[in-house]
């Protein structure tokens, strides 16, 4: 089953209790920073207008992070979360440049870096809990479940209330589906989700290229080895008949 | 006056670049002891929005795009059989050589975890372009390793192996050639991911392709560039002849990526990207005009190419282009988006001519007590010349120390 949070901010009061709670099942420190970094995972921020909206990994379904890792440090688990490996980790920042949403962050301070970013808290979904965000949420504004289940209970809420919600899913489509969805009041531009209208999966674009790879290496090996050998057996036979020619190699070997 | 003659001595030997490199190593060498004990964070400008800065974009992908003339002036001479541009190969392929070392050095300081770097050996993930261009660096590493060694065996004598490497030559090649290929286009597309964070004059589905067509362009002018320094460092004639037809060549490639960017502006309609006035646009314009058309116009002169001079500025002109090229993609394309401007720190810099001092050095090293530059042997003749092959290492160095 793939599991996935549901985040309705019109039911957000922005009392950042799981930012708390992220925090202590984290273990990141206290700060006052208010936006993603190695030491928060998640965030509760406001638009212009005084809507709260909360910022973390989207876990997407087929992620960029994930495909751009050259050591696969960073893996989609089929429970839905986007889980990180620091050992596997040589620290190339390529998920980092690669994440349409600029999530993953690094502990630039050390000398033993890491990636840091939210795992939907996968050691506890994988003990049957929920994660911390979700568990301590007053007002059922994150929800966590069954992404299919989710996205029925968030279309229902939509059709419901057509004059409470704008009219959209976020992380229904985009960049090819995210585990973490998004329902609001005000179009998703506010809350710095800029990728709407970009459905298609991202590792998408770079395949593109990649799955040519194998071609080039072929045709460029033959390719390149026909014109050698076309031109040095023109020059050959230029230079003089083949069979003094295969004379003196063979002096030449011997 | 004893003293002021010591003096005078150290401030004889002392010459002004001497100075220079034994102070951009001092820096280098503190700059590295901070970057190792205290992280990425305390050396460089980088961070949460900015995670690639100038050692990516410099000493990574310029560094592999300089030292495109090993793989293209390698299938010159073996696949297409042009022998007469054998007395610059192997400068060239020293270049490529020194070149990618110095990307793979380079890498140990950009990686956050550089002890992890073996990891792509065992840990694969082939959807991955990082992976791809980590398997690139390691084997191209290996191979320009493999066509230099000729260089080293020829050096001490040692006949069996040069025989040996001599007779895997052609597949050497045609491996250096594939894999410099895909290199060199797999750096373009590290940036396909990002559709939708580059500025559109920069980002687009060719970029792979665009990659390897300017890297072709500047390896043939760094091969004119290293040249012209060379003949005038070690007092040698410049190989003129060749490197005007190189630069000929040359204009043909800037010609198809010029036209071949176009086509592409057309296809995705950016065109009015072109006609703004707008920071990304202006520095897109001066690469343009600095690294590819002025350069073609020149070049494309017989009067210019004839020129020692005017040859030398014009494909300075196409080496700078070419690295505000690389520079654009990797951090101009991405400013607005990032949210966040980004310039190297003092450390950043200094790490980064640390390692150019270090190149330059080896070069000049390399170039003074190996075979490199004297008339070369071709490659056939060399297993059964042994007389001339074992006599000219020493000539040659008995000429340099001479000029020196």
């Amino acid at each position: 089953m793939s599991y996935g949070i549901l985040y309705d901010s019109t039911q957000c009061i922005g009392c950042e209790a799981c930012m708390y709670a992220c925090r202590e099942k984290n273990g990141l420190p206290e700060n006052e920073q208010h936006k993603l970094s190695d030491k928060n995972y998640t965030v509760v921020k406001t638009t212009k207008d005084d809507v709260y909206y909360r910022r973390q990994c989207m876990h997407c379904q087929e992620p960029a992070c994930a495909s751009v890792c050259p050591v696969g440090a960073l893996e989609k688990t089929p429970e839905g979360p986007v889980t990180y490996d620091p050992d596997k980790c040589m620290g190339c920042r390529y998920c980092m440049v690669s994440c349409p949403y600029n999530v993953p962050k690094y502990t630039w301070g050390s000398a033993n870096p890491v990636v840091s970013k939210c795992q939907m808290c996968y050691d506890r979904i994988a003990e049957g809990k929920l994660p911390a965000c979700a568990d301590v949420c007053p007002t059922g504004a994150t929800l966590f479940g069954d992404r299919d289940e989710l996205i029925k209970e968030a279309h229902k809420r939509i059709n419901d209330n057509p004059d409470q919600y704008y009219p959209h899913l976020y992380g229904e489509k985009e960049a090819g589906g995210t585990s973490v969805m998004y329902l609001a009041s005000v179009p998703f531009v506010e809350f710095g989700l800029k990728s709407e209208g970009y459905d298609k999966p991202f590792p998408d674009y770079t395949w593109q290229a990649m799955k040519e790879i194998p071609a080039v290496v072929a045709t460029g090996g033959i390719f390149l080895y026909g014109l050698w050998w076309l031109i040095n057996r023109r020059m050959e036979i230029e230079k003089g008949t083949l069979t003094e020619m295969s004379e003196s190699k063979e002096e030449h070997d011997g | 006056m004893a003293k002021t003659g010591i003096l005078n001595t150290i401030r004889k030997k002392l010459t002004f670049w001497t100075a220079v490199f034994w102070i951009l190593i001092g820096f280098g060498l503190y700059a590295t002891i901070v970057r190792f004990t205290q992280g990425l964070g305390a050396v460089t400008n980088l961070s949460d929005n900015v995670p690639w800065g100038l050692w990516v974009s410099f000493d990574v992908l310029c560094g592999v795009g300089l030292a495109a003339g090993g793989f293209t002036l390698a299938a010159v001479v073996h696949i297409f059989n042009i022998k007469s541009y054998e007395p610059v190969i192997r400068p060239a392929i020293l270049t490529a050589f020194l070149g990618y070392l110095l990307v793979c050095v380079g890498l140990i300081f950009d990686l956050g975890k550089p002890w992890n770097i073996w990891h792509p050996l065992i840990m694969w993930n082939h959807h991955s372009v990082m992976f791809e261009v980590a398997w690139c660096v390691m084997l191209y590493t290996t191979v320009l390793a493999l066509e230099f060694s000729p260089v080293v065996f020829e050096k001490f004598r040692l006949e069996k192996p040069l025989r040996i490497i001599k007779r895997v030559t052609i597949p050497l090649v045609i491996l250096g050639v594939i894999l410099s290929t895909l290199h060199q286009s797999s750096l373009g597309s590290v940036f396909l991911i990002v559709p939708e964070k580059m500025y559109p004059l920069w980002y687009s589905p060719f970029l792979p392709v665009f990659f390897f067509i300017s890297a072709v362009m500047v390896g043939f002018a760094m091969v004119i560039f290293e040249s012209y320094l060379s003949a005038r460092a070690f007092n040698k004639s410049l190989e003129k002849p060749l490197l005007m037809e190189l630069a000929r060549a040359a204009v043909f490639v800037m010609m198809l990526f010029l036209v071949l960017r176009f086509i592409d502006f057309t296809q995705r309609g950016v065109w009015g990207y072109l006609f703004r006035l707008q920071y990304e646009t202006i520095i897109f314009w001066i690469e343009t005009s600095v690294g590819v058309i002025i350069p073609m116009i020149l070049l494309s002169i017989p009067r210019v190419r004839k020129n020692e001079n005017a040859l030398f500025w014009s494909v300075v002109m196409v080496v700078v282009g070419f690295v505000m090229n690389r520079l654009d993609v990797s951090i101009v394309a991405l400013q607005a988006s990032n949210g966040a401007a980004y310039f190297p720190s003092i450390m950043e810099i200094g790490i980064t001519l640390f390692l150019m001092a270090v190149g330059f050095g080896a070069f000049r090293y390399i170039a003074k007590n190996f075979p490199i530059f004297e008339p070369t042997t071709p490659i056939e003749t060399l297993g059964t010349q042994k007389i001339k092959v074992t006599v000219k290492p020493k000539v040659a160095f008995m000429q340099t120390a001479k000029n020196s």
